[in-house]
């Protein structure tokens, strides 16, 4: 099966009085038809960057890039028509009201002005639909941007930050039509900070991070890459924990204390704790692997989780080394 | 034609273009009322008694320079000589011309005479509401981030602006073509009712309707200058920046000029080229030179300012901004 997109060495250059910067530094991505990819990366990662040029409003500098298997940017005008988009905060003539600005994109991309009052009511705007957008709120021009994007009935619908200002409720109700839309055939690539949505919407994921890509693949499979080895470690009661602590880290275990339990980090080999433990007789009432989510994953590939009493900057990015195992 | 209709409904329902097209008709209108009413039809009696009133001030003016001339050549040697200049010559005598028998009679409109003015200024005006809403059609566009969306419809950069250019310049064409029908009915009534439409000749229609087409060209190279300037800097206040940036460079160069020596400095006032643009030709003088003829005296250097050279500079200009603009679109990123 062709992919619906397909990026690859995608480079994107800026030159300036302070020198040069790769916002795009050889990008790879690939997006199968029918799913809800999710697209992550930190701020000034090249996510936003990666859209824009996908999309012919930033030239690139190299790599190729193709939507429904065809060549971008050459081949755009062709395929705009199936492709939807909304790219970074939604913008729109403030003094125009939803519907005539809908209608105007209708006229100028050939769509029938009939389907306007159907995504104004697929998108929760058809009430509000004639006043101007000057006076809706962020979530409500989100909406707006996300009607726009769906008049068009496109194979591939590109969304970045699509749940931004919206509230609770119109998140869930973000993450519904996402899945509507997937299950009527629709391909989406959807770039989020909301790790928790994406990974209960999308199939799969591509993580960026200075401009080049860290992992991608299925939801499952990038978890499944990422587990963190740890395992939590209960023992019976009234074992001293403290004790049991530092037997284990005697035989080289990363463990850390918690009030009525510890975490091993470093267990390669969740029976080598029972073992150590067994030989001094403390037995373990549980052991459980701690299972990474897509934040952790996220923080640990992009080198973005905070660090106590440090500020990280923008482009920073402290990507840890590899991890040595205990009891291989 | 998608885009063609997408951008005229568009150019149509902003609030920018209807205050500014309502200002131009209640200032045409306010024109053309004002003229019916500071203008009445003169009789042939009253016309009668203006050139009789104008020939009865040209006497009384000659006997008094004659009388003057006489008292002036009587002084020298005497204490009023100090009244009189030493070349009694040189004193003014007056002539029939400067006693116009129009300026006796109540304010009539002359068609023939007047309505050239009345092209230039119904011009003007257009030209300037082009200017503003050529420039804020495109500017609010980029601004607001109108651009950036159509362009996720219409990935063609440059039949985008070029389309949104066309509408705005195709329909100010329009609107000047039937403003100028307008506004001629208007006058040719004026000068029926309230005044003359005396020696109009197919020759005078015809240069008026030259001077209708210099205006209409006017009309569009102002529409399309505060177009391309907003899309070059893509905010409308680009292009109003650029004209207050040519107003204060227009008074440093025009002292400078003054100031170096130049012989023409009114000939690098931009203005002064519309002018001439729309009234074919001016002629400046270097007043600090002098040409001495026994029969002339000292006639000073001239420089004629055509319309040709007004047009080809006007033609030239908008030539490289719009070209800078369209280049711009297709060359620069758009975030």
């Amino acid at each position: 099966m062709t992919p619906v997109l397909e990026i690859s060495g995608l480079r994107k250059t800026y030159r300036s009085r302070k020198g040069v910067r790769n916002a795009l530094d050889g990008f790879d991505m690939v997006v199968e038809a029918g799913q809800v990819h999710g697209f992550l990366g930190p701020n000034g990662s090249g996510k936003t960057t990666t859209l824009r040029t996908l999309l012919g409003l930033i030239k690139p500098n190299g790599g190729r890039m193709a939507i429904l298997g065809r060549e971008v940017p050459q081949h755009l005008p062709e395929v705009a028509g199936q492709v939807g988009a909304i790219v970074e905060s939604p913008q729109f003539f403030g003094n125009f009201s939803a519907e005539l600005t809908l209608s105007l994109l209708a006229d100028a991309g050939g769509v029938n002005r009939s389907r306007v009052p159907a995504v104004l009511d697929q998108v929760g705007l058809r009430d509000r639909s004639k006043e101007r957008v000057k006076t809706y709120s962020l979530g409500m021009k989100q909406r707006l941007a996300v009607a726009s994007a769906l008049l068009k009935e496109p194979k591939l619908l590109i969304l970045d930050e699509p749940a931004n200002g919206l509230d609770p409720g119109g998140i869930r109700e973000m993450r519904t039509l996402m899945r509507d839309l997937s299950d009527s055939g629709m391909t989406v690539l959807l770039s989020s900070h909301i790790l928790g949505e994406i990974q209960l919407i999308c199939d799969s994921v591509t993580i960026i991070s200075a401009g080049r890509r860290v992992t991608s693949g299925s939801v499952a499979e990038v978890l499944a890459q990422h587990t963190s080895g740890a395992v939590r470690v209960r023992l019976e009661t009234g074992v001293d924990l403290l004790d049991a602590a530092t037997t284990l880290r005697e035989a080289g275990a990363q463990v850390t204390l918690e009030n009525d339990y510890f975490t091993v980090a470093n267990a390669t080999n969740p029976a080598l704790i029972t073992k150590v433990l067994a030989q001094r007789g403390v037995y373990v009432s549980e052991l459980t692997p701690v299972s990474a989510d897509l934040e952790d994953v996220f923080l640990e590939l992009t080198g973005t989780a905070p660090v106590a009493g440090q500020n990280r900057q923008v482009d920073e990015s402290s990507i840890s080394g590899a991890k040595n195992g205990w009891g291989q | 034609m998608s885009l063609v209709r997408a951008e005229t409904r568009r150019l149509f329902r902003r609030r920018f273009t209807s205050v500014i097209l309502s200002g131009v008709l209640l200032i045409m209108a306010a024109i053309i009322v004002g003229t019916f009413l500071s203008n009445k039809q003169v009789t042939d009696s009253e016309v009668a008694a203006a050139k009789a009133q104008a020939a009865q001030d040209y006497q009384q003016a000659v006997q008094t320079a004659e009388r003057d001339k006489a008292q002036c050549l009587a002084a020298p040697g005497t204490p009023d000589a100090a009244n009189w200049p030493a070349n009694c010559d040189e004193m003014w005598t007056p002539t029939q011309d400067e006693f116009d028998y129009t300026w006796y009679m109540a304010e009539t409109f002359d068609l023939r005479s007047e309505y050239a003015n009345m092209i230039t200024l119904l011009a003007v005006l257009l030209a300037s509401a082009a200017f503003l809403i050529g420039a804020s059609f495109v500017g609010s566009e980029w601004n607001s981030g109108g651009m950036m969306n159509l362009l996720l419809w219409r990935p063609k950069r440059l039949q985008v602006l070029g389309t949104k250019l066309a509408v705005v310049l195709g329909w100010f064409t329009g609107l000047s073509v039937l403003l100028g029908a307008v506004w001629t009915g208007a006058f040719l009534l004026i000068a029926e009712t309230r005044g003359t439409t005396a020696k109009m000749t197919s020759g005078v229609w015809q240069s008026f309707g030259l001077t209708g087409l210099r205006g209409l060209a006017l009309v569009v190279v102002a529409g399309a200058l505060g177009f391309a300037l907003a899309s070059l800097g893509r905010h409308t206040g680009m292009a109003l920046g650029a004209l207050v940036g040519l107003g204060a460079l227009q008074i440093g160069v025009y002292i400078m000029a003054g100031l170096s020596g130049a012989k023409y400095p009114d000939a690098w006032l931009v203005p002064m080229w519309g002018f001439v643009w729309m009234y074919k030709e001016y002629v400046v003088e270097d007043i600090d030179s002098c040409n001495y003829s026994s029969e002339g005296g000292c006639t000073p250097d001239t420089f004629t300012m055509t319309w040709q050279t007004a047009g080809i500079g006007m033609a030239v200009v908008t030539a490289v901004v719009v070209g800078a603009a369209l280049w711009s679109m297709r060359r620069r990123d758009i975030s």
